[in-house]
């Protein structure tokens, strides 16, 4: 104790570090004391901001994810996106005969688990007549399977049977398992094991036998060991039989060979399936252009095509290029929304300044009677706001009658003031006024009324007092109250969703439309991330301006 | 500071052409509604004119000269036109009379500097009229609403009987609806079983942090601000798309839980800003002190700390809970059927077939904002004294 108190009472002596009084040092005590202090801060904080970050940010973030994301094409298509790779678009000519193979083994197993129409609605986006594409080809390839099903079974009729499939294929210890296992039993169905060495002997019909398999065990929930085997098997039972591998079957000595041997000598003299004609025969689409480079381009997971879509753009051969004049949707929305917004933000300043002004100038009992008249509006939901602009701009409403009444318009040509520009303007000019009264009324009353008196008594007139002198320091409210009602217009729902028909919408609108109605979830989250980018823009713009402490709700 | 002028009477030239002029403006109205314009300029400006005149030089006594005016003129619209005439009769009436004698007395001098000219005064006044103008643009939509709901009439106008102020014209059909339907009902079942769970989660966290914030020492403090204020800012369209994405992800989409959490979120904002301005002006002497006298930290926020920042939590509160209770993108995203809330109803209503029953239920909300409206402006009041400053 008494090491502190000379220190602090000679402080130009150096007698060694300051101490604390438990004997620590100063610096390190004060240093610890400073670090509790934060850290209680922070536990405090931290409750809340785990809770936004799982609630909020984490959603957001899934938004921008979903907007480059692309994996459907991929995970749908594997083997026929991993072929395409070195597929030169540039030839002019359609892929070669492997890559519609692949193509029959992706779209048979996407049609078994139902996948494939999802695949065709996500490149019917991008290219029109995908998704009846694909549909139609879902129905297609089992055909082009049964022509080596029908050969195989008209040869032996041991290979129609699931079981006997399953004793080639399976391990014996599987098939010892299976064979016990009964559906009714409640235990999982033992899954599926291949037999040893046979991956070698058969292949591919292997790899398919144990998709089919995991197929069958895990989403059909049916019984493996009864189930006969998809047409993909014995098109690629086939393709083993005559590979390059067949030399080997003769070294299969399981359950089934004399059968196996024997089909492989009756394979050499089967009909083939060309896969490219069959293709071909199903839709003409599959032998042009338009479809594969569709397909290449939008193989990689992720994607920039969502954004390009939400700027007019689209992919083609030799990078981004504008779509054509026609379908340019997005750029015209855009620039409605920035245009009705800045019409909006004007409508308010002009009818907001002389209210903020009247209303800092007025003696405080008669400012906050006329405050509430701002206030309340402020405080009513909004629906009701809407809902009774909706009512009076109606054809037959309260504004239309009295305008006719007072014989401004005539009965038979009532004004338009709903379902368009008009209607949406209007609406919300009402509901966002309130938001630059508050900001402008906040900083008129900082601004003494001296100034303005003193202009005139130098011999200002009174426009040149107002201009020269109160404007430019009201200009920091007209700031942040344009920049609020603007970003807080940009963004907004359902005010025009109920009163701007179809002309008088925002992005937002189309964004809530590719949610809930054409399911089109990239391009949503891709215009949202667009809508967001420029609503963090300008908030950054009114921190800079305004400081986001100095937000204040209600007055 | 406003100076008093000292005030005269004006000469006839002055004051006579001037009510006249307000008055062909008046008549320009009534004279359009019934055929000719400008016959009604020129019997407005007849009227008011002679009507000036008379009143100041013949009647001179000012309360029975503008009773008079009323009654007369109230009674000439009721012969006129009824009952909607006579109101309007009265209204001219007490107008007139009332502006006749303001012009004649000059009173309109005596609340503007002495110093102005003619041309000020009369831009002075033309001013505050067209604020007036903006202020009743800003409230319309509510009054206008009101008596609509009492509607005999599936109609969103004001009927002949409503106009002639005839009983039957008006019923509460529109608020039987709204208290007997089904769907109503459920509808703000909902709600009430949403907004305040919401409320509860967003003011324990919200005020929590807002105490952590307003330490000395909160290492990256703007950022944590920013994310905290975050949901006030990002659009509602975007939050509600973010959240229906990842709330379907993990399984929250349509229920009952994930309204309520993406409710709470929406709500922190409000009260992170108002608690944080609150506790500004907290004198952190208070803590020390109760510290010092043996205090625990949980017995200090509790006896010490809570009582003077609970205006604040409150009012923070109504904000988040008048969130929940009005929002209706996020609930059409992240809930189901069963999550149908009040403004999802009504928005239903509008979009789909409108019925006047949303004008009953507008009304009543209406009638909720001004409660909570009330109830925040009078724990505002009550904090300042609280904090020691003055309310104003």
């Amino acid at each position: 104790m008494s090491d502190t108190v000379d220190a602090t009472n000679t402080p130009g002596e150096k007698s060694g570090p300051v101490l604390a009084a438990d004997g620590t040092p100063l610096k390190r005590s004060l240093r610890r004391a400073l670090r509790r202090q934060k850290m209680s801060a922070l536990l405090l904080i931290a409750p809340l901001l785990i809770f936004i970050l799982i609630t909020f940010i984490a959603p957001i973030a899934d938004m921008l994810f979903r907007s480059v994301e692309n994996e459907i094409v991929q995970d749908t298509l594997p083997r026929t996106t991993a072929i395409l790779e070195t597929w030169d678009s540039e030839s002019g000519s359609i892929p070669d005969a492997p890559v519609f193979k692949a193509l029959y083994q992706d779209i048979f197993i996407a049609q078994e688990r139902k996948l494939h129409t999802r695949l065709g609605s996500r490149l019917n986006y991008e290219l029109t007549g995908a998704s009846s594409l694909f549909r139609k080809s879902g129905r297609g390839v089992g055909d082009i399977g049964e022509v080596y099903q029908d050969q195989f079974e008209d040869m032996n009729a041991f290979w129609k049977k699931g079981e006997n499939w399953n004793d080639i294929l399976g391990s014996d210890a599987w098939l010892a398992e299976i064979k016990s296992w009964k559906k009714s039993s409640g235990q999982a169905q033992p899954p599926f094991e291949l037999r040893a060495d046979i991956a070698e002997i058969l292949p591919e019909t292997a790899a398919f036998y144990k998709i089919f398999a995991d197929f069958t065990q895990n989403e059909k929930n049916s019984n493996l060991y009864k189930k006969d085997p998809w047409e993909l098997i014995y098109s690629s039972f086939y393709d083993d039989l005559t590979g390059a591998n067949a030399a080997r079957i003769d070294t299969y000595t399981g359950p089934g060979a004399a059968e196996l041997s024997e089909a492989k000598t009756a394979a050499a003299s089967f009909e083939t399936v060309d896969y490219k004609v069959a293709f071909g025969d199903i839709d003409k689409d599959w032998v042009k252009m338009p479809i594969w480079d569709t397909i290449r381009a939008y193989s990689p997971r992720f994607t920039n095509g969502y954004f390009l879509n939400a700027v007019d753009m689209q992919k083609s051969e030799d990078g981004p290029e504008l779509r054509p004049e026609n379908q340019r949707i997005y750029y015209t929305l855009f620039m409605r929304t920035l245009f009705m917004s800045s019409v909006i933000t004007i409508s308010c300043i002009l009818l907001g300044y002389p209210v903020g002004w009247i209303l800092a100038n007025l003696p405080a009992r008669t400012a906050n009677l006329l405050m509430i008249l701002v206030l309340l509006p402020f405080w009513t939901s909004l629906l009701v706001r809407t809902s009774a602009w909706k009512v009076m701009l109606q054809q037959q409403g309260v504004v239309n009658d009295t305008l006719v009444w007072l014989g401004i318009v005539a009965d038979d040509s009532r004004l338009a003031l709903i379902n368009n520009q008009t209607g949406t303007i209007i609406a919300m000019t009402h509901i966002l006024l309130p938001f630059m009264i508050l900001p402008l009324y906040s900083v008129m009353q900082t601004i003494p009324p001296s100034y303005l008196r003193a202009a005139k008594s130098l011999g200002a007139t009174n426009w040149t007092a107002f201009w020269r002198v109160y404007f430019p320091q009201s200009v920091p409210g007209i700031g942040a109250g344009s920049i609020l009602v603007f970003i807080l217009s940009i963004g907004y729902y359902i005010t025009p969703e109920i009163v701007g028909g179809t002309t008088g919408t925002f992005i937002s609108n189309r964004i809530a439309y590719h949610i809930s109605s054409s399911l089109n979830w990239g391009l949503a989250a891709a215009l949202g991330a667009i809508l967001l980018a420029v609503v963090l823009g300008l908030y950054y713009a009114y921190d800079k301006i305004v400081g986001i402490d100095n937000v204040k709700l209600g007055g | 500071m406003v100076a008093l002028t000292p005030i005269s009477r004006k000469p006839v030239g002055f004051y006579v052409p001037t009510a006249a002029a307000a008055g062909a403006f008046a008549g320009l109205f009534v004279g359009t509604s019934q055929g000719s314009g400008l016959l009604g300029i020129i019997i407005g400006a007849v009227i008011a004119g002679v009507l000036a005149f008379v009143l100041t030089q013949l009647i001179k006594n000012e309360p029975i000269a503008r009773w008079g005016t009323v009654i007369g003129f109230a009674i000439v619209g009721l012969l006129l036109g009824g009952i909607p005439a006579l109101v309007l009769g009265a209204i001219f009436g007490w107008f007139f009379g009332w502006f006749s004698f303001w012009l004649y007395e000059g009173r309109y001098r005596a609340k503007v500097a002495p110093y102005l000219t003619p041309g000020q005064v009369l831009w002075h006044f033309t001013f505050r009229v067209i604020c007036g103008a903006i202020l009743i643009f800003l409230i319309t939509p509510i009054l206008v609403v009101m008596p609509l709901s009492f509607n005999a009439e599936n109609f969103f106008t004001f009927t002949p009987k409503m106009l002639s102020f005839d009983p039957d014209g008006y019923s509460l059909k529109h608020y039987r609806d709204f208290f007997t339907s089904s769907a109503w009902q459920g509808a703000v079942w909902n709600s009430v079983k949403i907004a305040p769970a919401a409320t509860l989660l967003s003011v324990s966290f919200g005020t929590l942090a807002a105490i952590g914030l307003s330490q000395q020492h909160v290492p990256f403090r703007r950022a944590i601000m920013a994310i905290l204020i975050s949901p006030m800012i990002v659009p509602l369209i975007i939050s509600a798309a973010g959240m229906y994405f990842f709330y379907s992800r993990v399984g929250l989409q349509g229920t009952y839980l994930g309204v309520v959490l993406a409710h709470a979120a929406l709500g922190i904002p409000f009260v992170i800003i108002t608690v944080t301005a609150t506790l500004v002006g907290f004198d952190r002497s208070l803590t020390r002190a109760a510290a010092n006298m043996g205090a625990n930290p949980v017995t200090t926020f509790f006896r010490v700390q809570m009582p003077l920042i609970l205006p604040g939590v409150i009012s923070g509160g109504l904000f988040a809970f008048i969130t929940s209770f009005d929002e209706v993108v996020v609930v059409l995203f992240v809930g189901s059927a069963g999550q149908k809330t009040l403004p999802w109803q009504m928005f239903i209503g509008l979009r789909e077939q409108i019925s006047p029953t949303i004008l009953a239920v507008a009304t009543i909300l209406v009638g909720i904002s001004i409660c909570l409206l009330t109830v925040v402006e009078l724990l505002r009041r009550r904090s300042e004294r609280l904090r020691g400053m003055s309310p104003g």
